[in-house]
């Protein structure tokens, strides 16, 4: 295709017609940022959230909180998405946030309560520690001009001394009020998530009503997440991906965008933390060890990062085979993991569901890209 | 005219390389210049010290009368300066249509955003490639699509580092008359180029910069004549 002879001047274009806020905030539900798009994708979406809504009538409440339990930790997951798969800075930093408000909610929770939702407080602060640790550390980074691998060893790095700081606080002189840190026997004695209710407060101990829960809050981020990433803070993030130089040329500020980026996905990370301690009523430093650190980055690789479509389902994949092989033995689990990572670098390097999404929407598929 | 860009006495050391030697430049509201010298000569740090990549170890650089020396490089872009690079800095993995998007979103939003990108696929040829790809497009077109980038948001100052690089002869004729067409809506403009055709097409002015410093200045007819920038860059015609 030639340039055209003459050149229309650029006011010279038939107007365009005008759209209405709101369905411009629908439409980002897609987008160039996101795969799935049409009425098979929202259908086959329906379908699968109508599934998973009917799955506790067909099973256990043991089976059912197992459920709750991989759906905690998507939200670190399409955190890292946002990270490392949109903004392109590889962070192992994720569990780190994690446990910041895991033990936020511990300590809050344990001292304040659980009367008049003061857990449900407990778990946005415990989100908002996290997401500030992240923008503090975030800020550090990207505005001190850390890119590439460096950004993996700083946040490995602040993971790791989370993770021994943690450990060494086994003394009953590590507490924060009648919270006891615990060192690396872990903090207990928290309550549940505990929503209040005429009639009597709800407690959402792992079973069908936290199942709930989690679905309901995985369907609200993930959506929210394909508007936020399909608006122009998302095309941008991809945009310092692709090529930072030129769109600090562009006029934009890519530290704050960065930035921004990092402090999102650390609050992801926090809501899984906190969700994570109020399931279990449990959390240790190992949650923010190397083992730990590591995960998260294998769920994303395998489902596919720079989509997060495909990292929220490949999540769900990994968690439910890791969690099986770990009935034969907690070290087997791991080296096939890393086996698949090895599998997913050398034969999908932009991951196994990525592809097959990507497969789907091929013409001929039955979905559309 | 009025002065949209004045440089005094810029400088900048590479170690015991001086890209930038004492340069005194300034550049006319509207005009069309170009920057011409032999490999080496300091045209491509020129621009990267007009553009903030570089911090100049003396001198300054005034942009419609503010000292801009020492902003970073987005601070200048937002005051009125837009940049095409030598090889096209295009995100290839992005479609066309979403390569102008980014671009001008930080300055237009809804209805005036969707316009704008109609405008500049309209203008630079490019509308039937709306979807491709950027990096499937042909390198001529990479080139316009970084042009139409650089423009859509009618810039005060357009810097292009040779816009005709691996272009034929008749994208570059189309390159030219694109230029001149953006420099009638207002947009100054200044190339860093080497091909002397399409200086002579475009360029009102011409400076030579020959080991980071000025050696000549004038029209592209005294450029032409100069003897000794017949000698250092453009040779003679017996030699």
């Amino acid at each position: 295709m030639k340039m055209q002879d003459t050149h229309p001047s650029l006011a010279s274009a038939a107007p365009v017609e005008r759209r209405p806020a709101a369905m411009i905030w629908l439409a980002r539900l897609e987008g160039p940022q996101t795969m799935g798009r049409g009425p098979w994708f929202w259908a086959a979406a329906a379908l699968l959230v109508l599934a998973a809504a009917l799955y506790p009538a067909f099973s256990n409440a043991y089976t059912v909180g197992n459920a709750a339990y991989f759906l905690v930790w998507t939200f670190m997951a399409m955190g890292l998405g946002v990270i490392w798969g949109y903004a392109g800075a590889l962070s192992f930093g994720q569990t780190a946030f994690f446990g910041v408000a895991g033990y936020g909610y511990g300590i809050l929770t344990i001292n304040l309560g659980a009367a008049y939702g003061l857990t449900v407080l407990s778990l946005v602060l415990a989100v908002a520690a996290a997401g500030a640790f992240a923008l503090v550390i975030g800020y550090f980074m990207f505005y001190g001009r850390i890119r590439g691998v460096f950004v993996g060893i700083v946040t490995l790095s602040v993971t790791l001394v989370l993770e021994t700081f943690m450990a060494q606080t086994a003394g009953p002189q590590w507490r924060v009020g009648d919270a006891r840190l615990n060192g690396f026997n872990g903090m207990s004695g928290m309550p549940p998530l505990t929503l209040p209710w005429p009639g009597g407060d709800i407690v959402l101990y792992p079973g069908i009503g936290f199942y709930y829960l989690m679905l309901g809050l995985v369907v609200l981020c993930y959506l929210a997440l394909r508007m936020v990433l399909n608006a122009p803070f998302g095309n941008v993030l991809v945009a310092i991906r692709e090529n930072p130089a030129r769109t600090e040329m562009l006029g934009y500020d890519i530290r704050l965008y960065q930035t921004l980026a990092f402090g999102l996905g650390g609050a992801l990370a926090g809501l899984s933390g906190a969700l994570y301690t109020a399931w279990g009523q449990y959390i240790t430093p190992s949650s923010m060890g190397l083992t730990s650190a590591a995960l998260p980055i294998i769920w994303v690789a395998v489902g596919g990062r720079r989509d997060i479509t495909a990292t929220l389902l490949g999540t769900l994949a990994v968690l439910f085979g890791f969690q099986s092989l770990t009935i034969y033995g907690s070290q087997y689990a791991l080296v096939v993991m890393g086996a698949l990572l090895l599998f997913t670098v050398l034969v999908a390097p932009g991951g196994i569901v990525a592809a097959a999404m990507h497969q789907l929407g091929r013409p001929g598929g039955k979905g559309r890209r | 005219m009025t002065e949209i860009l004045r440089v005094s006495k810029l400088n900048k050391r590479f170690g015991g390389v001086t890209v930038a030697r004492d340069i005194d430049f300034s550049l006319e509201r509207g005009s069309m210049h170009c920057l011409i010298g032999p490999n080496g000569a300091g045209k491509s740090s020129f621009f990267r010290l007009l553009l903030g990549e570089h911090a100049p170890d003396g001198g300054s650089i005034l942009f419609r009368g503010e000292d801009i020396t020492n902003l970073r490089s987005f601070r200048r872009i937002q005051r009125g300066i837009s940049v095409k690079f030598q090889v096209p800095g295009i995100f290839k993995a992005l479609s066309v249509r979403q390569n102008l998007e980014v671009a001008f979103q930080k300055h237009l939003h809804g209805h005036n955003l969707t316009a704008t990108v109609r405008r500049v696929l309209d203008f630079t040829g490019l509308l039937d490639q709306a979807a491709m790809p950027a990096g499937n497009l042909s390198h001529g077109q990479q080139q316009w699509l970084e042009i139409g980038m650089a423009v859509g948001v009618e810039p005060s100052l357009l810097l292009l580092d040779e816009p005709t690089a691996g272009m034929s002869p008749d994208e570059t004729r189309k390159t030219g008359e694109m230029l001149h067409d953006l420099n009638r809506r207002g947009i100054t403009i200044l190339a860093v180029e080497h091909d002397m055709a399409f200086v002579e097409q475009i360029a009102d002015r011409v400076t030579v910069l020959h080991v980071g410093a000025i050696y000549a200045q004038g029209t592209i007819g005294e450029i032409v004549a100069h003897p000794g920038v017949q000698e250092i860059y453009l040779g003679t015609a017996d030699a």
